[in-house]
């Protein structure tokens, strides 16, 4: 058995080697320049040239870095919670993680993607699709904060999500487990035929971005498994890459791999969109949550949304087409120009690009080579505008420099490979440490990428840092792409499982950057504008503190009359104005977390005392030089033998 | 029209930008502070130099036991009715009167000015020493005085922390420019008496 594994792996070895050597290949230390570290240095007190959103894969969050430095500036909670900023524990964002299954505190967080005006990144909002309980979270780029998520019903694995068209029209989320539609206790060997891949096109409204769930497109039951927006002359079209077109139920390793080719599905959703204005689609019966932060009054609500608007891909002739593409495409992705969209078949050693102008001409034509389903297939050879011919092994995802150059991803033989659109050869290629995953060059998914610098996601670290016991860290690495070759600049780790980033020209977002939130427009309910309505009212057994926190002390910072068994709201609100002074407030014994309060915030935590005592509260964010004196004390006395409700500050 | 009473007018309307144009700016610099806390003083009002201000000079302040500057002060009231009426004087001067009363404004509004810079500086001692017992933080000078922390009359100057500084602005030049362009007007004009009419 051992023998057979190690020629097994001999085998392999020499199957990588072979496919590694390229002609253009310069040995396999990485040919780290020497300057490699004044290019990436920011002198203390500089700024970035570029934000980089990277998300955080099974830690369900969006970093934000900076490049070159790979710094890491914060850590946006998006689908998980997070003690640190109370995030899904205070009373104000637990809304945020609700969804029809109920509070769900983590997701696997998946595709950053920037909005964008007219094909190019403009820095508003940052979209990032939540892959195991089907949702879309929208962060918006003025609070670095996420201020939506929309779940995405008659979905499972959300993967081929979050991506933004060119005008922010819509946000699209795609199914990579086709599921029954609507979901039915049914055999699961009955999949093939029964169930249903849905495509789901979200509209972003224009000034605000609010999210509503415009269509979703009912599809044959594969696994869409990544998308891209057509642009430029493409735009009005997205592309989804296919897998599983077998419709396999099983040991999908070796049953979705069956087929020589899958699919990428082609949709004119403008067309869809026209459908549906005449009147087009079936409303269809759902329940999905619709979470909403507000800014002024600093919470968050969620709705439960009752239906959803289906259309079937067969009714829309003209909409929908399967263009052949081999081996079981992960990568779908699409040129500056919007002529060239290139599907990475990841068990194929080739990389197979379409042609756009080709694909219209094929469907003037009617050059079908069948259907699946109703949906007519386009013929290979019609629709293929090139090949990348054996430039790696497991190629899975392109980025773009914007000077006719593609950059694509090998997962198998670890490595980076530039190669030249239109002529399909090979330019350059470096080695990735290990396993890269995606790639991301700021602005590479728009009309026009800022083509300095490349980010590779690796999956594997190993060796690469200082090892912390079995988990190690993960890993991205910076490229410098600004030369004719590719430069290993620099390795950074990570927070989780770098999956994919997006990023921008730091320029762009650093102006819309808010400092504090305005006092005299919080309008929390519980908020308060001054020291003058502070207050402690009781209504049964709650108790709410209208509590407010400027340097150095809360207000108010002694209360009697808590009795045992009481709910004790503590709402707490930062009367400070000045940039950068947050408090922290903290019970002793509360079963939740801290609050970490924003200039002008108003956040609330509940303590349920449990015995009597006198349990003190305080400042958990060193704010001030008398940080340490910002505490105060609760008495909490029997229910039977309490005092009368007092509050005090100073006396 | 003779070129100095033009002088006079122009000089007697400049000191009407004070009510557009802020009189005087203190800046307060620390190392926490880059973009620096800022006040300016208008004749009738104390402004933000940029949103907060002075709010977060209150908070900085109260830990030495200062007090918050306040929302108005009696001057807020008195200024601008002795800018109004010095102005109207003026006007009446430049319509009426012959040139050497030009110097005659020119005096008063000298007189005027220092009146108010001497109230400015008693103003600022008042609120730089006048400081809370119960002070957070109580810091004495090398002989064992209370140390105070009046902002710089003109000019800057370091305080614990923070360097602060002290100058004039558009309204205070506004009002500097018309004093002098009326001290101009009455050296013409007596130019002007001096040489017979040529036309």
């Amino acid at each position: 058995m051992k023998n057979r594994f190690y020629s097994l792996m001999g085998g392999l070895a020499a199957l990588l080697t072979v496919f590694a050597c390229g002609p253009t290949q310069e040995g396999n230390a990485g040919a780290l320049t020497s300057n490699a570290a004044e290019r990436v240095y920011v002198a203390p007190g500089e700024h970035d040239q570029y934000y980089a959103f990277i998300s955080g894969g099974f830690s369900g969050q969006l970093s934000v870095y900076g490049l070159p430095s790979g710094r890491l500036f914060k850590v946006i909670p998006v689908f998980s919670q997070d003690a640190e900023k109370a995030w899904g524990y205070n009373e104000e964002t637990k809304p945020m993680l609700n969804t029809s299954h109920g509070f769900v505190p983590w997701d696997d967080s998946h595709h950053p993607d920037i909005s964008q005006t007219n094909g190019e990144v403009d820095g508003r909002w940052v979209f990032i699709n939540g892959n195991n309980t089907p949702r879309i979270a929208k962060i918006d780029l003025s609070v670095f904060e996420t201020t939506e998520i929309i779940e995405i019903p008659n979905s499972a694995g959300n993967h081929s999500s979050a991506f933004v068209t060119e005008n922010t029209e819509y946000v699209v989320a795609g199914t990579r487990f086709s599921v029954p539609v609507p979901q039915r206790d049914m055999p699961i060997n009955e999949y093939k035929g029964n169930f249903k891949g849905a495509l789901t096109f979200i509209s972003v409204e224009p000034e605000h971005g609010h999210m509503d769930i415009a269509f979703q497109l009912m599809m044959p039951g594969f696994d869409y498994d990544l998308s891209h927006p057509g642009r430029g002359k493409s735009h009005g079209w997205f592309f989804f890459s296919t897998y599983n077109t077998e419709e396999a139920n099983s040991l999908m390793e070796v049953n979705a791999s069956q087929n020589d080719k899958d699919f990428i599905a082609a949709v004119n959703w403008k067309k869809i969109e026209e459908y549906v204005k005449n009147g087009g689609g079936t409303l269809m019966p759902a329940n999905y949550a619709h979470n909403v932060y507000d800014d002024n009054t600093h919470m968050a609500t969620s709705t439960m949304e009752k239906e959803v608007l289906v259309v079937n891909p067969s009714e829309v002739p003209g909409a929908v087409f399967l263009l052949p593409t081999p081996k079981s495409p992960h990568g779908c992705d699409v040129d500056p120009s919007g002529e060239y969209i290139v599907g990475a078949g990841k068990l194929s050693a080739d990389l197979t690009v379409h042609s756009f102008t080709k694909m219209l001409d094929a469907i003037e034509n009617e050059k079908f080579d069948g259907d699946a389903y109703g949906i007519p297939i386009l013929s290979f050879e019609d629709v293929r505008a090139g090949t990348v011919s054996q430039p790696g092994l497991g190629p899975l995802h392109t980025e773009f420099d914007g000077q006719g150059n593609a950059y694509t991803t090998f997962f198998i033989s670890s490595e980076v490979v530039k190669w030249k659109l239109g002529t399909w050869e090979v330019l350059d290629r470096q080695p990735c440490y290990y396993s890269v995953g995606h790639l991301m060059i700021p602005g590479g998914n728009s009309r026009k990428p800022f083509g300095q610098y490349l980010v590779a996601m690796n999956k594997i670290t190993k060796d690469r840092y200082l090892p912390t016991g079995p988990e190690v860290t993960q890993s991205a690495q910076l490229y410098d792409i600004s030369g004719g070759k590719m430069e290993l600049l620099l390795d950074f780790p990570t927070v989780g499982e770098p999956h994919y980033a997006a990023g921008i020209a730091a320029d762009i977002v650093k102006a819309r950057s808010k400092k504090i939130f305005e006092l005299q427009n919080n309008n929390h309910p519980y908020g308060i504008k001054s020291d003058a309505d502070v207050r402690v009212e009781r209504d049964g057994r709650d108790v709410h503190i209208y509590m407010s926190t400027i340097r150095s002390h809360f207000n108010p910072d002694n209360i009697e009359g808590i009795r045992v068994g009481d709910r004790v709201y503590f709402h707490v609100t930062n009367l400070e104005q000045d940039y950068d002074v947050p408090h922290g407030i903290s019970m002793i014994g509360a079963n939740t977390s801290e609050l970490l309060i924003m200039p002008g915030q108003t956040e609330t935590f509940v303590w349920e005392p449990k015995q009597p005592g006198v349990w003190p509260f305080y400042c958990t964010d060193f704010c001030s030089a008398l940080h340490q004196e910002m505490q105060g004390y609760v008495r909490v006395s029997p229910a039977q033998n309490a005092p009368e409700l007092s509050w005090s500050l100073g006396e | 029209m003779k070129k100095s009473r033009i002088l006079m007018f122009l000089g007697a309307l400049l000191p009407l930008l004070l009510f557009v144009f802020p009189l005087w700016k203190i800046t307060l610099e620390a190392p926490q502070y880059p973009t620096p806390l800022g006040m300016y003083i208008y004749i009738d009002d104390f402004a933000d130099a940029n949103p907060h201000d002075i709010k977060n000079i209150n908070l900085m302040n109260h830990y030495v036991g200062m007090k918050y500057i306040p929302d108005a002060i009696p001057e807020f009231q008195i200024f601008p009715i002795g800018i109004l009426v010095s102005v109207l004087i003026g006007l009446l001067v430049a319509w009426k009167a012959p040139s050497r009363w030009y110097l005659f404004w020119f005096l008063l509004m000298i007189a005027v000015s220092t009146a108010g810079l001497i109230d400015f500086y008693l103003w600022e001692y008042e609120y730089g020493h006048d400081l809370d017992p119960k002070a957070i933080m109580k810091f004495t000078n090398p002989d064992g005085s209370v140390m105070g922390f009046q902002p710089p009359f003109f000019g800057s100057k370091d305080i614990l922390n923070f360097r602060a500084h002290s100058y004039p602005q558009l309204g205070a030049y506004s009002l500097g420019l018309g004093i002098l362009l009326s001290l101009v007007a009455y050296v013409v004009g007596r130019k002007e008496a001096k040489t017979p009419v040529e036309s």
